[in-house]
Formats: C-alpha cells, structure tokens, sequence
C-alpha cells in the first residue's frame, strides 16, 4: 500500500440477510483508495449503498467480504472492542441527525470521546473548551443540545468529532437537516479542517454540497459507477 | 474514568426522574421493611435476654406454687429446708442455694415506694449467684458475709429521677418495712426494670425483717454442670419433690423454671417470625429488583440511539456495560439507603410510641451495625444483579443498526 493512501477498500461486500433468503446486497465489490489530507465526496441516490461504504471505512460494521486498510491495517476481521478503540483514535464522525447525547452540555458532548479515551480531566477540559471557542460557540457550552439550532448543534459535533484529533472525519450527509445558510457554515468548518490536513470524506446526494469537495464518487447499487 | 462514568449515570438517572424514584421506590420498601423488622425483633431479643439475666442462664429456678407469681403470698407452701438438701442430692446438681423474696415498702426522703426485698446466701453460693447474675457494684461495694443491717440496691435508686425525688448512693439510710437500712452499694444497670429496682441484702438481714422461720424458701436455686441435660435433672427434680411433698404428677404445688430452655423458646419464636418476615420482605425486594430490571430493559431500548452514538465515537462495549451496570447498581443503592433511613427511623418511632404509650420496654429497636452495611450492600448486589443481563444486552448492540434506531 502505497504511503500516502490512508484508506483502501478491496473487493468490498455488505450483504444483509431480509426475512428467509432473501440476501440484499448493499455494496458489491467497491474499490476505492484515499490519499491523506484529501477531500472525497461520495454520492448517489438513497440506497445506493452511500451510508453502508462509510460505516465500513468508519469502523461501524465489518464487511461480508473483501479488505478494508487504515493506514496499512487491515481492519476487516477485527472484534468490536479493538473496532471501538480504532473509531475513537482515529475517526470522528458528524451524522446527519447531529447525533449529540441530549442529557448532556454542549461542553460534555465534546469531552465525552476524550473520557472514552482515558484523557486526564483538567486536559480534556480545556480542549472541549478550546474547540467549542473554534466553532464559536464558547458562549454556548454550558447548554443542552435541546437549547441549541440545528447549525449550532452541528457545530458541537465538529467539535465533538475532532476532539481526538483523528486522521479522517467521516461526514454522513452533515448539512441533510440544516437550511442552505447554515448547511454553508458547516461546509465552510469541513474545508477549514481539510485545509489543516485532515482527510475527509463526506457522503451527500446535494451536488451543491460536494461541490467543497476534491474528488467524487459516485455510487449505484452498491458499486462506483463514476468518479469525479 | 469510574467518577466520570457516575457523573454519566447520574445525568440520565436525574433526567428520568419520576421513573428513577419509582423504580426505587420498590427497593426502599423492602429494605425499609427489613432493617424496622430485624431492629424492632433485635431489640426484643436484646431485652429478653436481659430479663432472664434475672435468673441466670445455667441455672433451674424452683418456686413454690408454681409459676413466678407474687412470691411470699403466704398460701403457698413454701421450699423448706428439707428439699433443698434433698435437691442437692439429686445427680447432675452442682450446687443449690435457698433465696426468699419479699414484697417491701421502702421510706426516703419522706417519700414511699413498694420494692422486692431479695436474699443472698452466705459463702460460695453468694459468689455463684453473683456470677450468674454478674452482679457488680457501680458505686460502693457488693454485699458480704457478715454484713448487718445494710443492703446493695438496684441501679434505679440511683437515678436522679427516681420516686424518692433525691438519689439514694452509698451511705445513704432508708427505712424498709420500719427499719432502718444503710445503703452499702448501687448495682451496675442491667436494662431490667425488675432487678433495677430490686434491694438485696443478706438472707438473715430479710428473715428478721420480715419474720420467716428460719427453713422456709420462696425460690432454690440450683446449679447443673453444663454438660448435663435440663431436662432429664428437671424431671428428675420433680420425681425427687413431688415424692417428698406427696403430690402427684399434674398435681404439683412447685414449679421448676428453666430460664435457658425458656429463653430458648423465646428466641426461637423470634426468630420464627423473622423468617417469616425475611420471606415476605424478600418477596417484595425481589418485585423491587424485577422493576430495577424492567427499568433498565426499558432504558436500554429508548437510548439504544445513544448507545451507538456513544459507540460511534470511542465507547467500547465493557464501557457501555459498565455504565449501565452502574445505573442499575446505583438506582438499588439509593434505593437500600433511603430504605435503611426509612425503616430505622419507623422502627426507632414505634419504639419510642411503645416507650411513652404503653409503657413496656420490650419494645425497643437495636440495629447492630452489621444490620446497616449489610442492607446497603446487598441493595447494591441486587440492583446491580437485576441490572446485568440489561447491561449485557446494551453492550452488544450493533453501533450501526443502533444508530438507525430511531424513538
């Protein structure tokens, strides 16, 4: 594997298994290769398999068949905890639905892969207090997701994702349930953070919305029909 | 990494406040039930024990008319002089010692009260009873041979707020049945209103007093090795005196008390409604941990979101585990501390209405400390109990279909 790859998918397969033996085939031997620091857009319509390809490059879910590399690691056959371990080292994740823990502060929201990390108290402190500072909401920390706008609430979960300070930010449809305004604000957070040198990769069926992107794949039925 | 786990718990136990304390709820009336139970039983255990402490535990006691009513009555025959030795003899007897027992009216500081009067013998059967009874002075001394015109009281006179209206201690003179007595030592409190208020002096001290010929007996004493039987030297106590007094059996006119066999029917008694009470109690806890589990169940499917969020972002599956096993364990520990409070405060509240209303101190609630700790650990054993398979069930869930789970 070539150096500057950090993430490779050979041969991918997802199969799931609805009702008797009715197997459905969510990706059907996807190959795709990501080079550090890049900013990769996967599209397609709904069903096309968009969210299944990011849940394996995430560490969500293994693959029925097929290798999955993270930084030369094969990641594929391993059990949930190291799984589990690999995500919150590595991968931040901002969901469509914002995805925050809603008996928590915004501030504790940011903390909580940290604590998930054994960080030291005073230093996660003062990191989730700098990276709410960063997306501007350190007037905010203090509040719960339930008194927070969509955009804001978005914005805890880029703080919340890069928090560890991970190689590769997954974004599964990030701007899905923010107007086109806020949806803006938090494109305009990913290109900040691809230009720190992060390498991210954004799911989206807005062409709009992957416009902030490199380079996109488009995705059908489970296989890359067309790259961009 | 275990502080901040509790401080997660916490926040989702508060934010499903009235469910949490329902949940507890079920918990803190079994244990609140247990703790007033187990401390009112303990209580009247404590204080039964130390009622028969009267009469010492490896002791038979042999009363004239049968049972411990009013002693010195004068229509009873009493014990003579006779049976005592003829009891000596009996095989399995150790020792016995005669004792009379009388009905007295006390005079101090112009004021009356009505006490009993209670002989102690010469020589070594003094020192038996004094052990059996482990009588010890706490002011003054204990009584001796050869003392004369002076007596050992029980622990009550010496109370500030006795009926004589002034403390009676050592040195202090007080007039019984017209005679006047000096005071020569206060007894240690024994938490038996009967022998706290007991006055005791030499046995020819009370028969001058009260004018009893020389070989009459309200109670004997008798002493047994403790390897021996009760109950075979009782039977054959009562083939020996009803032979000398000519009555037949069911017909006897003397009792033989054995306080241990007594005591022991007491306890046994106790015990028996405790088990009973153990068992209806446990009923109720067990509800109480199927509800801790049900809560959990519940709280595992409405936050399976939150559970593949957490997992999405670092959790591993023993974190998940452990914050819910926490929970579980946490709502159980609450739950047996607000339980224990609960029960000791009822179980101290019907002591004291008992105290104050009827006037009995039988009832009392005692709560060894064993009692305490042990009712919390074992809310928190429960609780955590009931809480893991849940635990168990959150832990594994699937991060990805988890996060598709919507409420």
């Amino acid at each position: 594997m070539r150096k500057d790859i950090i993430i490779k998918l050979e041969n991918v397969w997802k199969t799931y298994l609805m009702g008797e033996d009715n197997y459905v085939h969510a990706l059907r031997g996807v190959n795709l290769e990501v080079r550090k620091g890049e900013f990769l857009a996967i599209m397609g319509p709904s069903g096309s398999g968009k969210s299944t390809m990011v849940n394996s490059v995430g560490c969500l879910d293994v693959p029925t068949k097929g290798k999955i590399y993270l930084e030369s690691h094969d990641i594929s056959k391993l059990h949930e905890s190291d799984l589990a371990q690999i995500r919150g080292r590595m991968i931040g994740f901002i969901f469509q639905q914002f995805n925050l823990i809603n008996t928590l502060t915004a501030l504790e929201n940011v903390m909580l892969p940290m604590i998930f990390q054994g960080m030291i108290p005073e230093e996660r402190d003062e990191r989730a207090r700098e990276l709410l500072e960063h997306v501007g909401l350190g007037d905010r920390m203090h509040h719960r997701p339930s008194e927070l706008s969509g955009g804001q609430q978005q914005r805890v979960a880029i703080a919340r994702a890069i928090a560890n300070d991970p190689e590769v930010i997954l974004a599964d449809e990030p701007t899905g349930n923010l107007d086109s305004k806020t949806g803006n604000v938090v494109i305009d957070y990913l290109r900040k953070l691809h230009k720190e040198g992060k390498t991210i990769i954004m799911v989206t069926h807005d062409s709009n919305v992957a416009k902030a992107a490199e380079r996109r794949e488009y995705l059908k039925d489970g296989i890359i029909v067309k790259s961009l | 990494m275990i502080k901040d786990y509790f401080i997660l718990t916490f926040r989702s136990l508060r934010k499903r406040k009235i469910r949490s304390w329902l949940t507890m709820i079920g918990i803190f009336i079994g244990i609140a039930s247990i703790v007033a139970l187990i401390g009112l039983g303990e209580g009247l255990r404590e204080t039964i024990n130390s009622q028969f402490g009267f009469l010492g535990t490896d002791i038979l006691a042999i009363t004239a008319s049968g049972g411990l009513g009013p002693p010195g009555s004068g229509v009873v025959d009493s014990l003579t002089d006779k049976e005592l030795n003829e009891l000596k003899r009996v095989k399995g007897i150790e020792g016995a010692a005669g004792r009379i027992m009388e009905s007295v009216k006390i005079v101090f500081n112009k004021k009356i009260s009505f006490s009993y009067a209670i002989s102690l013998p010469d020589g070594d059967d003094r020192k038996i009873l004094e052990h059996v009874m482990t009588m010890e002075a706490q002011k003054g001394r204990l009584l001796e041979d050869g003392d004369k015109n002076v007596v050992f009281l029980g622990s009550m006179f010496f109370d500030k707020d006795n009926t004589f209206g002034k403390i009676i201690s050592p040195g202090s003179k007080v007039e019984i049945l017209g005679k006047e007595f000096r005071v020569i030592g206060i007894m240690e409190k024994k938490g038996n209103p009967m022998l706290d208020s007991v006055v005791f002096m030499n046995e020819d001290d009370l028969r001058n007093l009260v004018d009893r010929p020389k070989d009459e007996y309200d109670i004997i004493g008798v002493r047994f090795s403790e390897s021996a039987d009760i109950n075979k030297i009782k039977q054959n106590i009562e083939k020996r005196l009803r032979k000398i007094r000519d009555v037949k059996e069911g017909e006897e006119n003397f009792a033989v008390e054995t306080p241990a066999s007594m005591l022991e029917q007491v306890n046994s008694i106790i015990l028996g409604i405790q088990i009973f009470v153990y068992i209806i109690a446990g009923i109720s806890i067990l509800v109480g941990g199927i509800g801790i589990m049900n809560t959990m169940y519940t709280a595992v499917v409405e936050r399976t979101k939150e559970i593949g969020i957490m997992k999405s972002i670092g959790a591993r599956n023993s974190t998940v585990f452990t914050l819910f096993f926490i929970e579980s364990g946490l709502l159980g520990t609450v739950g047996g501390i607000i339980g224990t409070i609960i029960g000791f405060l009822a179980a101290t509240g019907l002591a004291l209405i008992g105290r104050l209303i009827l006037k009995s101190e039988l009832i009392t609630a005692y709560f060894p400390m064993g009692l305490i700790i042990g009712a919390i650990l074992f809310s928190f054993i429960l609780g955590s109990f009931f809480g893991t398979l849940p635990a168990i069930q959150a832990s594994k869930l699937n991060p990805v279909d988890a996060l598709r789970h919507t409420k």
